[in-house]
């Protein structure tokens, strides 16, 4: 935000910070919305060029995020027009209740505190489980992931990036956590609770 | 303790429809209350909060594992001669 708000007010050195801080993250968001390299570095670079470009219609610097990932998000949606995809399923409920079918019941075996946990490497294991879960989740659920709990924008934030109503962000964001959840339940239990993201 | 309610019925799935809203304390206190003693007796709907929960931390510390490309030097200049230009038509 305070890089936004200089570069509005036409300081050059926050030009380099202000990039620094967005483009990991709009290149992130690309390529778990485009699922393709390619077409994610090609989004991400024009979204940083239309950031640029419309710079002058950033009304408020504090709302930066948002706006940022609604070109994003825009960008994302011409480069999905443009190829083939699969139909969205919509994710009911019932599926995704405690103990339904397909959850999986292994554990991760963590070893004694006598043997220290190599925990770096299974946090790196949890990372690639939730990476490969996020891009595994229909679109409409991974778009409010993202945003909501991976960008950490609010309800309303994701609403007005998204068009969505408020209580559809709710509901979606809901469903896509249980998913989530319902696919690393295995990293999430009780053998991996000492685990730090 | 038992498992004192079926996770099938009509409260039990209402309570389970708004967990994400009770995790992000957007509900108001007595629904909060409410769920809370709802899921009191069932270690089941317990630990499966605490493992939602837990999804929720993990994801918010998420980063992908894919390297983000630099940006070009000449992307670098379009970049800045598009701020520019926005400026310009600012003032």
């Amino acid at each position: 935000m305070e890089w936004a708000r200089r570069l509005l007010a036409g300081d050059a050195s926050a030009f380099t910070p202000f990039v620094e801080s967005f483009q990991h993250r709009i290149f992130q968001y690309t390529w778990l919305m485009c699922g393709q390299r390619e077409d994610a570095e090609e989004v991400s670079q024009d979204t940083l060029l239309k950031i640029f470009e419309s710079f002058d219609q950033l009304q408020d610097p504090e709302k930066v995020k948002a706006w940022v990932f609604r070109i994003a998000k825009n960008y994302c949606l011409m480069k999905r027009r443009k190829s083939v995809f699969a139909p969205e399923r919509e994710l009911s409920l019932d599926e995704l209740l405690p103990g339904a079918e397909g959850e999986s019941t292994r554990t991760i075996q963590v070893p004694d505190s006598g043997e220290l946990p190599d925990e770096q490497v299974l946090r790196s294991e949890l990372s690639g489980e939730l990476e490969q879960a996020l891009r595994e989740l229909p679109e409409i659920y991974r778009s409010v992931v993202l945003l909501r709990d991976v960008e950490g924008l609010s309800t309303a934030e994701t609403a007005g990036v998204l068009d969505l109503s408020e209580d559809a962000v709710k509901q979606r964001l809901h469903r896509g956590r249980l998913a989530l959840r319902k696919r690393l339940a295995a990293y999430l239990g009780s053998a991996g609770k000492e685990l730090t993201p | 303790m038992t498992h004192s309610h079926s996770h099938r019925d009509p409260a039990c799935l209402e309570v389970f429809a708004r967990l994400s809203e009770y995790i992000d304390g957007e509900l108001p206190g007595a629904d909060c209350a409410g769920i809370e003693s709802h899921v009191a007796d069932c270690p089941p709907c317990v630990e499966f909060i605490r493992s939602l929960k837990r999804c929720v931390e993990v994801s918010k510390g998420f980063h992908s594992a894919e390297d983000c490309p630099p940006v070009p030097p000449e992307m670098e200049q379009k970049l800045r001669a598009a701020w520019q230009a926005a400026l310009t038509r600012k003032r």
